[in-house]
């Protein structure tokens, strides 16, 4: 029969030609299988636990007590009253009493209508089943017996919740108007800071790229500054700038610095540098011809800008919108500073857990958190993967021409920014070095005495560097090694790319949230890694996971631009991979390599967000040291350790232009050929 | 993997076992007393106990008490020395504490130690709430220093005044428990609706508005005496002010952590926490100890301190704790922005 079925013209199906895997495969794709492990452990688990903490609730449980009443001469008739019939006699909790938190206590006197505490009458409570618990004063009782009390010491008593899960920790978020205002609160002030530092940054990148002016080396410098300081120093310069002794208070015309206003400029400080990088790169590139046609048309500049230069440069622009937004809205370290009364969510949890040891709240809050963050990073990479070159073979790079008038209201422009990049961190170095503002001005180094103050003292500096060292050395390695496995690799593809999107999902997350996953994850006494809570190597993995996306973007770029022949030449060769990697791809792509471990570096010497949660008293950092001493209203200190991270970075960068020269000019000799 | 976890653990146990028989017995001891004090404090214990060396967990308040709750299941704690005794009565609460009494315990304060038998906790030192007043800056805004809790509600102080947030801070939890133990529950909110008033803004830490009022930044910072103390002493413009109706206080307290497998040295470690040289060591900075008659006063402290703190009703504080913070955060927390 299925002799005649088959039709003559076609031959039957073989079995299906399998490449066997060599040894090298086998080694890239475990290579790729440990990394994705890495962060399948730093990533997806602890934020699979964050989130099944934040439906992790407290409950009142009326049916776990039972009860007894006497009459007036204390004698007991032997009737058991459960507290969920008493509660539903007298009605005096409904259900939104009963959900509670960690910390909730319950009073019992009001199931009780009648009673005083001077009254004779006796009481008797149990735990009708294990695990109950109650109070008497601060006294715990879990067991099943009978307590009998007098009416003076039942009213001492207090009931504690039972964990359970459900959404009730959702429902008290957005019942109480304290916390959902700060999600308004917080989209607000990253869309107004976006606005102004994207705009701010636009002119300042159009400056560079398109005018003639002088000095532009020196600017480009400068916009940089930013980078190498903590987010919340701005915000010390602004207190010492318009605070209430400030030195230019005048300015704000009685409007206090403490709220929207603070974090808005603080934002724009620490903020100017991304959307710089971004909307320069976008700008650097640009068709020469579409302005010669342009100009034969006879548009006037005017139009040739908005139709010209702003559509050229869209993707910068809507790619630097959305980082700005993103920074702004994570941002713990500068509302805490500055923000006075305006709550932003960032600092909503860090209010909730270390201030009142509300954890389930405070995953609730991360949660909500998440989502404009992942909604912001996903519209951003949407837009890119519809980006298309804008330069062809043909095209003609685009040469500013000298305009006298308008290089020079560029110069005064970029000036003025510049300005206020290096004022705001000129103040903070002149306010460590002034011995106590605003009463004695003279100049002393008393301020760099970390050691008397909160914060863990110079330690927390040089835990700082090993923490920037370590995270450089062992970031860069992961990182780089994964991005060559995931770019080199062939065939296996829905494992890498799997991988990519494991790769991609750190830049959506604020650190913030990251730092709380990490202690639901890593503090449960059940985790195996629960050893590593509290040492320098969960800050190394925190901060190497943080920054992971644009270390991971970086390698893949450079390792793009080395042709895949190279394999195939050292397959041929009968070279194993590793060896190739080592010999060939590590030296080729070392620029990349460097620059990403200066980014891992200076990242790591200045992150707060992340790390807050985690360090311990003998990983104290620098950065978290400029926010306990600010919180601890030493801010003087704070400013001078917030300075000693600038000059630490500083020189890291120097050093970094230095090596990378020597190196390069070793490893790089075949580029100028 | 289980063979190399044993063949660790064995090697391990080998290495502490080979140890010297006289080995010192390592205690770890969490703490929220000030950094610089906690070497002498050591010392001072080491005197008489040259065996057990301490390795201190230090930070503020809130966090170690948030550290100790997170460990609940776990504890890594043996010993509590110098905790506020709201925080130790979460914890007893919890469970998680070692009733023991320490030698010498009846000559403390009554007040100052746990009412069961034998006691959960006993106290070292007390922090007392006070009014730090910059006379400079007040004389520029043209104001009057205030005598009572009540005056700060004067119109004439609307955005001049400073405090700690409750929900972040002990000290402030300490403020708003007080208020409401003193006007009662009722008098209390209407006392803080109408601070509020005059609230420039709530601070994360109890310090700062000490510091805030030394450095001139605000005329008035509600913090505690200790700091007042400290900044007037480092050349602030300080006066620090008693209100008359009484202060709120907290108290430094020490504590066993139940299941430590160091027990006795803990106890060793409590039973020194009361004695009388020990308290001398707490009065270099605080002004009021639990032993009695050992307190000399400190310099800068205000006068009538003592007297004025209020009969606080710690457990009142600690079971209504988060209660009371819940109604602050509605009251207060985001309304202020809303206006």
């Amino acid at each position: 029969m299925s002799v005649l079925d088959t039709t003559p013209d076609t031959m039957p199906a073989g079995p299906e030609i399998k490449p066997k895997l060599s040894r090298d495969d086998i080694i890239m794709r475990g290579g790729m299988i440990v990394i994705a492990l890495y962060l399948l452990i730093t990533l997806a688990f602890p934020l699979w636990a964050m989130l099944s903490k934040s439906f992790s609730t407290y409950q009142f449980d009326l049916s776990q007590y039972e009860f007894q009443i006497s009459d007036d001469a204390g004698v007991f008739d032997g009737a058991i009253l459960t507290g969920t019939e008493l509660n539903a006699r007298t009605k005096v909790y409904d259900t939104s009493d009963l959900a509670g938190s960690s910390d909730s206590r319950l009073g019992v006197t009001k199931f009780f209508p009648d009673f005083s505490f001077r009254s004779p009458v006796h009481y008797k409570i149990r735990n009708s089943v294990e695990g109950g618990r109650f109070l008497v004063g601060s006294k715990l009782y879990n067991t099943l017996d009978w307590l009998e009390l007098d009416s003076n010491n039942f009213r001492r008593v207090q009931l504690r919740p039972v964990k359970s899960t459900g959404i009730s920790n959702f429902v008290s978020y957005f019942s109480t108007p304290a916390l959902f205002n700060s999600i308004k609160n917080s989209l607000l002030i990253a869309a107004i800071s976006t606005v102004i530092t994207v705009s701010l940054a636009f002119w300042f990148a159009y400056a560079l790229n398109r005018s003639c002016m002088r000095f532009k080396g020196v600017f480009r410098l400068i916009a940089m500054m930013p980078i190498l300081v903590p987010s919340l120093l701005p915000g010390i310069a602004l207190v010492y700038l318009f605070g209430n002794q400030g030195m230019l208070k005048g300015l704000l015309f009685g409007a206090s610095i403490y709220g929207p206003i603070g974090i808005v400029i603080g934002s724009v400080f620490f903020t100017f540098p991304h959307a710089f990088l971004i909307i320069s790169t976008a700008l650097a590139i640009s068709d020469s011809r579409l302005y010669e046609a342009a100009t034969s048309l006879r548009s006037t500049p005017w139009r040739t800008f908005w139709t010209v230069t702003v559509p050229g440069a869209r993707y910068g622009l809507i790619s630097a919108t959305f980082v700005v937004f993103n920074l702004v809205i994570t941002d713990f370290g500068l509302p805490k500073v500055i923000g006075g009364q305006f709550n932003v969510l960032a600092v909503d949890i860090y209010k909730q857990v270390i201030g009142q040891q509300n954890f389930e709240m405070g995953a609730v809050v991360s949660v909500v958190l998440v989502i404009p963050a992942i909604l912001a990073f996903a519209i951003d990479r949407i837009v890119q993967s519809k980006q298309v070159a804008l330069l062809s073979a043909r095209s003609v790079p685009y040469a500013p021409s000298p305009n006298t008038r308008t290089d020079r209201i560029f110069l005064v422009y970029s000036s003025l920014v510049a300005l206020f990049i290096v004022g705001l961190l000129a103040v903070c170095q002149f306010a460590a070095l002034v011995k106590f503002w605003p009463y004695d001005l003279s100049l002393s180094l008393n301020n760099y005495q970390f050691d008397k103050m909160d914060g863990g003292g110079w330690g927390s500096y040089f835990n700082s560097i090993e923490l920037a060292l370590l995270t450089a050395v062992i970031g860069t390695s992961v990182v780089f090694f994964g991005a060559y496995l995931v770019e080199k690799t062939n065939g296996f593809r829905v494992g890498r790319s799997l991988f990519q999107m494991f790769a991609m999902l750190p830049m959506a997350i604020p650190g913030m949230v990251l730092g709380l996953a990490y202690i639901f994850f890593f503090n449960s006494p059940s985790n195996p890694l629960n050893f590593i809570y509290g040492t320098m190597a969960i800050l190394v993995i925190c901060t190497v996971t943080h920054f992971y996306t644009v270390s991971h973007l970086t390698a893949v770029t450079a390792l793009k631009q080395m042709d895949r022949e190279f394999e195939a030449v050292a397959s041929s060769l009968k070279q194993p991979t590793m060896k190739l990697f080592a010999r060939v791809t590590v030296p080729v792509c070392l620029p990349a390599i460097l620059d990403i471990s200066i980014y891992l570096f200076v990242n790591a010497m200045t992150t707060v967000s992340a790390v807050v949660f985690l360090y311990s008293p003998k990983t104290t950092l620098a950065s978290i040291a400029v926010l306990n001493m600010d919180d601890a209203g030493d801010i003087a200190p704070a400013a001078a350790m917030g300075m000693m991270i600038f000059y630490t970075n500083a020189a890291a960068r120097i050093l970094h232009l230095f090596a990378s020269k020597g190196i390069l000019k070793r490893t790089q000799a075949w580029r100028t050929r | 993997m289980k063979y190399t976890r044993t063949f660790l653990a064995s090697l391990a146990a080998s290495v502490l076992l080979a140890a010297p028989v006289a080995a010192e017995t390592e205690l770890t001891v969490y703490t929220a007393v000030e950094a610089e004090d906690l070497k002498r404090y050591a010392e001072k214990f080491n005197e008489s106990n040259p065996d057990i060396k301490i390795n201190w967990v230090r930070d503020s308040t809130g966090i170690i008490t948030a550290k100790l709750l997170a460990e609940r299941d776990n504890p890594q704690a043996d010993a509590i020395w110098g905790l506020a005794a709201t925080s130790l009565l979460l914890l007893k609460s919890e469970g998680m504490l070692e009733p023991y009494a320490p030698a010498g315990v009846d000559k403390l304060d009554k007040k100052f130690v746990d009412g069961d038998n034998p006691p959960a906790w006993v106290g070292m030192d007390a922090w007392v709430a006070s009014v730090c007043y910059n006379t400079v800056e007040a004389e520029k805004a043209g104001l009057k220093p205030p005598t009572s809790w009540k005056d700060l509600t004067d119109p004439m102080y609307a955005g001049h005044v400073i405090m700690p947030n409750p929900n972040s801070s002990g000290t402030g939890f300490l403020d708003v428990s007080s208020w409401l133990q003193m006007f009662g529950e009722e008098g209390g909110w209407e006392y803080m609706d109408a601070l509020h008033e005059n609230i420039a803004r709530y601070t994360h830490s109890g310090s700062k508005p000490c510091k805030l009022a030394a450095a001139g930044e605000i005329p008035i910072g509600v913090s505690f005496a200790f700091r007042g103390a400290k900044s007037k002493a480092a050349g602030a413009p300080l006066e620090i002010i008693v209100p008359s109706e009484g202060v709120g206080w907290d108290m430094e307290a020490s504590a066993i952590v139940a299941g430590t497998a160091n027990a006795e040295a803990a106890q060793k470690l409590l039973d020194f926490s009361v004695t009388k040289e020990a308290n001398e060591m707490y009065n270099t900075g605080y002004a009021v100890v639990a032993y009695p008659g050992v307190a000399k006063p400190v310099e800068h402290f205000p006068e009538g301190l003592l007297d004025a703190m209020i009969d606080n009703d710690f457990e009142f504080a600690a079971n209504n704790r988060a209660a009371i913070l819940k109604e602050w955060q509605s009251r207060y927390d985001g309304k202020s922005e809303a206006k």
